[in-house]
C-alpha cells in the first residue's frame, strides 16, 4: 500500500452528457454482482430497522430451559442461560449496521476532505496532509483501537464508530489524492479555472462528480473494515458487552464454552450473518470496480452464450457482444482487439 | 537513492509519532491504571509502595509532563518497557520476548504459504478468465468477507470437538517443557496446524483476487499479444510475459503483509489460546495491563514500519520507474 496499485483512471469524458449518463447508470444496475449485493444488503437493512419488533423474545431474558438446539419454540436454539439466539441476532443487526455505516460515512468525509484538498492545492498543504495520512496508514489500526477502547471505561456504539473512523480514513484519502492529481490538469478543469470560477466551486462541481465511483468504492471498503473491527472488538470483550450485536453473541458463546459443548447454533448463525453482509458489500464493490475498469468485467457469466456463438474468451481480447439492447455500452468499454 | 532517503526520513517521523502516541494515549484518556492495580491488591500495598508504583510506571504526578516524556524515551532506548501489571514483577520486554517467536513462526509460515498458493491460483484464474475457473471468485469473495476468528471457531468445532483430530488450544503439549527436543517440536507443529490452516484459508482470498485482477489487466497489453502472435507456448506467455509483469503489486503487498505477521492475526491466536502476541494482548486487555498493551502496540507498530520499508525497497528494486520519479 506504499506505492502499490494506482487505481484505474476514471474517464471523465463519459457520463457528462445527459444521454450517456442514463446509459451508464442502467449498466451499473444491470451488473448481476451489484444487484445481488444490493438485495442481500437491503435484507439486512430491513432486519436492522424492524429487528427488535419481530424478535420473538427479549434477547437478554433468561429462561430455565438452558442450552437447547434449534426447535420450533426457539428457531436458532438458546444460550446456556436460555436466551433466544434468533432474537439476539435480530436485535443485534441494528448495532452492527449503524456503527459500520456511521464509521464509513465519517471516515469517507474525512478522506474526501483531506485527499481532494491535498491533491488539488498541492504544495505545502499537500506535503503536510499526505504526511499525516501516510502516518495514519502505517500505524496498525486494530491494536490501536483495542488499546484505546480497552482504556475507556465502557465504550458504546458512537465512541467505537468515532475511533474506527479516525483510524480508517487514510487509505481512501490516498487514493483520492492520486485521482485528484490526475484530474486537476485536465482540460475541463483548466477551462473552469480560466473562467475564474472559485476553487471550491471547481472542487465541488468539476472534480468531485468525477470521483464518485472512487469515493463510493472507498466508502464500502471502509464499511466492511468498520463492521469487522466492531465485531472483533465486541468478541474480544473490550466494548460494552450489554449492547447486543453479532460480536457480543460470539463473545458469550466463546466465554461459555459453546465450542467444547458442540453448541454450533450459538456461534454459526452470527458468523453467517457477518459473512452475508460482508459478501454483499464486496459484491457491490466489485460492481463499482468493473464499472470503473471495464477490463475486469467477467466474461464468465455469459460463457454459455459465448460458446454458443463460437467465441473463445481468451487473454488479450475482450469480446464485446453487441446485440440491440446493449448499445448503451460506454465508449471506454470498447477495446481494440 | 534520494527516494529511499526520503522514505527513510518518513519512517523515522512515523516511528516518532507512534511512540509519542503510545506515550500520550494512557495520559489523555480517563481512568487511572495504577489506581486499578492498587484496587486489585486491596489493602496489601502500603502508601510508600503506591508512590513507588506511580514512579515506576512513569505516572508520577509531581514530575512535569515533558520530564516524563524524556524519561520514557530514555527507558525505551535502554529496552525498558516497564513492568507488567498482570504478571506483576515480570518486565514487559520479557513477556514480549517470550511470545514473539511463537507468532513469528506460526503466522510467518502461514503468510508465506498463503501468498504462494494464492498467487499461483490467481495467475491461473486470471489467465483462464471466462471458464469455470471464474466460479472460484464468489468462494474466495465469501472467505474474504468473514472475520478470521470465526473460521477459527468453526475449525475448532469441526476438528477438535466433533471430530477430535487436532488440539483445540495451546501451542504445545502441557506436559512438555519448551526445548529443542524432537518431541517438543513435533508437539508444537501438531498444535500449529489448525491455526495455520485457518490463517491460510482466510488470507489466501486476497492474494487470489489481487493477482487475478492484475493478470486480467496486464494480459490485454500489447507485449502479451505480441508473445501470442510469435507463437510462443501458452505456458511461457502466461508465466514469462503476463504473470511476470502482473506480480509486482502482489510482491509489494507481500512485503507489507510481513508487517502484519506480528499484529494482523491477533484474534486467531486469541481463539486458539496460542501463546503468541495476540493471545498475550488479549490477556493484557482483560487484566487492564496497560504497560503490556503499550509494549505490544510498540512492537506491532515497529514491525509494520520495517515491513513498509522492505516493501519500498522491493518496489524500488523491481520497478525502475519508481526510482526515476523521485
Amino acid at each position: 500500500m506504499v506505492t502499490a496499485v494506482e487505481p484505474p483512471a476514471v474517464s471523465p469524458g463519459t457520463g457528462t452528457g445527459r444521454r450517456s449518463r442514463r446509459g451508464t447508470g442502467l449498466m451499473f444496475l444491470r451488473n448481476r454482482k451489484t444487484v445481488t449485493g444490493l438485495i442481500i444488503l437491503a435484507f439486512f437493512i430491513v432486519l436492522a430497522a424492524i429487528g427488535d419488533v419481530i424478535a420473538p423474545y427479549d434477547p437478554s431474558a433468561t429462561s430455565p430451559v438452558g442450552l437447547q438446539p434449534p426447535s420450533a419454540d426457539h428457531l436458532l436454539g438458546t444460550t446456556s442461560l436460555g436466551q433466544d439466539i434468533l432474537s439476539q441476532i435480530l436485535v443485534g443487526t441494528r448495532g452492527v449496521l449503524v456503527v459500520a455505516f456511521l464509521a464509513g460515512v465519517l471516515a469517507t468525509v474525512l478522506s474526501v476532505l483531506v485527499g481532494i484538498t491535498a491533491g488539488y492545492l498541492g504544495g505545502t498543504s499537500d506535503e503536510v496532509l499526505s504526511l499525516v495520512s501516510n502516518i495514519f496508514l502505517v500505524i496498525p489500526a486494530l491494536p490501536l483501537i483495542i488499546i484505546v477502547t480497552g482504556l475507556l471505561p465502557s465504550a458504546g456504539g458512537l465512541t467505537i464508530a468515532l475511533i474506527i473512523a479516525l483510524t480508517g480514513w487514510a487509505w481512501g484519502s490516498r487514493v483520492l489524492r492520486a485521482q485528484t492529481l490526475s484530474l486537476r490538469r485536465r482540460d475541463f478543469v483548466e477551462a473552469a479555472r480560466a473562467n475564474g470560477e472559485s476553487t471550491w466551486r471547481i472542487i465541488l462541481f468539476e472534480i468531485l462528480p468525477n470521483l464518485t465511483a472512487v469515493i463510493a468504492s472507498g466508502f464500502i471498503g471502509t464499511v466492511i473494515f468498520a463492521m469487522l473491527s466492531e465485531i472483533t472488538l465486541a468478541f474480544i470483550g473490550v466494548t460494552s458487552i450489554s449492547d447486543w450485536n453479532w460480536g457480543t453473541i460470539l463473545f458469550w458463546a466463546q466465554s461459555n464454552q459453546a465450542l467444547a459443548m458442540g453448541a454450533w447454533w450459538w456461534f454459526v448463525p452470527a458468523g453467517l450473518c457477518i459473512a452475508g453482509v460482508g459478501t454483499a458489500l464486496t459484491l457491490i464493490n466489485f460492481g463499482i470496480d468493473e464499472f470503473v475498469n471495464p477490463r475486469l468485467r467477467s466474461t464468465g457469466q455469459n460463457a454459455k452464450v459465448l460458446r454458443a456463438k463460437k467465441i473463445r474468451a481468451r487473454v488479450g481480447f475482450t469480446p464485446v457482444l453487441r446485440d440491440t439492447a446493449a448499445t448503451a455500452e460506454p465508449s471506454s468499454g470498447r477495446e481494440s482487439a | 537513492m534520494r527516494y529511499l532517503l526520503r522514505r527513510g526520513a518518513f519512517y523515522l517521523l512515523t516511528a516518532w509519532a507512534a511512540i509519542t502516541l503510545n506515550f500520550f494515549i494512557p495520559r489523555m484518556l480517563p481512568g487511572d491504571p495504577v489506581r486499578s492495580l492498587i484496587n486489585r491488591f486491596q489493602g496489601r500495598i502500603s502508601v510508600e509502595a503506591t508512590e513507588s508504583l506511580y514512579i515506576l510506571f512513569g505516572l508520577d504526578e509531581e514530575r512535569p509532563l515533558w520530564r516524563q516524556y524524556l524519561d520514557y524515551w530514555g527507558n525505551l532506548f535502554s529496552g525498558d518497557l516497564g513492568l507488567s501489571f498482570a504478571y506483576f514483577p515480570t518486565p514487559v520486554s520479557d513477556i514480549i520476548a517470550q511470545s514473539l517467536p511463537w507468532t513469528l513462526v506460526l503466522v510467518g509460515l502461514s503468510t508465506i504459504l498463503s501468498f504462494l498458493l494464492g498467487t499461483m491460483l490467481g495467475i491461473w484464474v486470471g489467465w483462464r478468465r471466462g471458464t469455470w475457473a471464474d466460479g472460484l471468485l464468489p468462494v474466495t469473495n465469501f472467505f474474504a468477507a468473514i472475520p478470521y476468528f470465526w473460521i477459527g471457531l468453526l475449525a475448532i468445532a469441526l476438528f477438535a470437538v466433533v471430530w477430535p483430530v487436532f488440539p483445540a488450544s495451546g501451542g504445545y503439549d502441557g506436559g512438555l517443557i519448551p526445548s529443542a527436543t524432537p518431541e517438543f517440536i513435533g508437539s508444537a507443529v501438531y498444535h500449529g496446524i489448525l491455526p495455520a490452516v485457518t490463517i491460510i484459508i482466510s488470507s489466501m482470498a486476497g492474494w487470489i483476487l489481487g493477482m487475478r485482477n492484475m493478470m486480467v489487466t496486464v494480459s490485454s497489453e500489447d507485449y502479451v499479444t505480441v508473445a501470442h502472435a510469435k507463437g510462443l507456448p501458452e505456458r511461457q506467455v502466461m508465466i514469462g510475459y503476463a504473470a511476470r509483469n502482473a506480480i509486482l503489486p502482489n510482491i509489494s503487498g507481500f512485503a507489507l503483509s510481513l508487517g502484519f505477521i506480528v499484529g494482523g492475526t491477533l484474534v486467531t491466536e486469541m481463539v486458539f489460546t496460542y501463546p503468541g502476541i495476540g493471545y498475550m494482548l488479549y490477556q493484557a486487555v482483560g487484566a487492564k495491563d496497560y504497560p503490556l498493551m503499550q509494549g505490544f502496540f510498540l512492537v506491532i507498530t515497529l514491525s509494520v514500519l520495517v515491513a513498509n520499508m522492505l516493501a519500498d525497497i522491493a518496489y524500488a528494486v523491481l520497478d525502475p520507474r519508481t526510482r526515476q520519479e523521485a
